[in-house]
């Protein structure tokens, strides 16, 4: 169990290191989408399930939308430019 | 414009030098404060005190919940979470103000060209919507799972809220906001965040009137284990899990198009 927790921290690590040095904003905030997923398994570890839920919940899915549909409405993704269909 | 740029070189990397001495001077502080943190379970620790005892051997027989996070939430600290749901909604209150796309009054389109650049729902997802559909019911039952049986199991308003308020919005993106906002467009929504945010502060209002007067209260508190127990924490859960679904809804809606619909036209 403490070998679990122990390489689930040190993705939490490498996931929050990655996510600032990461220049892209779509892959930005897909690692961050990941350390909240990590995060969620951790709580569930650490006997905490109402946060995992939460966390899973808020974390991984609402802050992910929320933050396409910023970078749409100032033009990161999904512009013009970039669609041709 | 290069001259320029030159003669800011000294400043950015000053700037530079700047940023990483703070950054390491943070470090720092927080290690050394962690450092000096209390051994994690350990006996003499200050966390052990009577707080946390009272409210594990008593927190089912005095607030009635099983779940000994949810009477710590909306029994002994309610006024606490009476705060965070006014947060959230005064959250959503702000994003309105800021996101919100208005209308021309000469020909009713919005005046946010991005937004009507591309109608994002019009497109039909045929892997969204399969997923959608096998996903929503499952997600949505879940959500309100967690907030009834808040008091129960591990759970609550929040956490339901959030999972409702993710279902509504995975609704919104493979179905089209229209479809919700049949159900839940902008008239709907105020008076459910309203009244919900009104029947909470009403509810507290009574039981802290009571408890601060000594009164016993007559709301009972129920068996222990029984859905219908816990005194007021279920219908302060459910209070608690409209507003949080609904900040989340909005959030999303104001994002993506500017605000929510008024439903049919």
């Amino acid at each position: 169990m403490t070998v679990a927790v122990g390489l689930l921290l040190g993705l939490l690590v490498i996931c929050a290191l990655a996510v600032s040095i990461i220049k892209d904003p779509v892959a930005a905030v897909l690692v961050q989408l990941g350390f909240s997923t990590v995060m969620a398994v951790i709580w569930l570890i650490l006997e905490s399930p109402d946060l995992a839920v939460t966390e899973a919940a808020v974390g991984t899915g609402v802050t992910g939308v929320l933050f396409f549909f910023a970078f749409r409405r100032i033009g990161l993704i999904g512009g013009k430019g970039e669609k041709k269909e | 414009m290069k001259r320029k740029h030159e003669e800011r070189r000294p400043l950015r990397t000053a700037y530079r030098v700047m940023s990483v001495a703070v950054f390491l001077t943070l470090i720092t502080v927080l290690l050394l404060v962690v450092s000096w943190l209390a051994q994690f379970g350990g006996g003499e620790n200050p966390a052990e005190n009577e707080v946390y005892k009272r409210y594990v051997e008593s927190g089912t027989s005095e607030g009635g919940a099983v779940n000994t996070v949810a009477d710590m939430i909306l029994d002994y600290r309610a006024f606490d979470t009476l705060g965070e749901s006014n947060v959230l909604f005064t959250a959503a209150c702000i994003v309105l103000i800021l996101l919100r796309a208005d209308k021309d009054p000469k020909d009713g389109r919005l005046l946010i060209p991005e937004l009507q650049a591309e109608p994002l729902h019009g497109k039909k997802d045929s892997i969204l919507r399969g997923t959608a559909r096998i996903l929503l019911p499952a997600g949505l039952l879940f959500g309100i799972c967690i907030v009834l049986n808040g008091h129960l199991s591990a759970g609550g308003g929040f956490s339901g809220g959030a999972v409702i308020g993710a279902a509504l919005i995975l609704f919104a993106m493979a179905y089209g906001p229209e479809k919700l906002e049949k159900t839940l467009n902008r008239k709907t929504w105020s008076w459910l965040v309203w009244s919900a945010l009104l029947v909470y502060t009403l509810l507290k209002t009574y039981s802290f009137y009571t408890g601060a007067n000594g009164i016993e209260s007559i709301i009972p508190l129920g068996e222990p284990g029984r859905i219908l127990s816990g005194g007021m924490i279920l219908p302060l859960n459910i209070c608690v899990g409209i507003v949080v679904a609904c900040t989340m809804y909005a959030f999303y809606a104001l994002f993506s198009k500017g605000g929510i619909g008024s439903g049919g036209k």
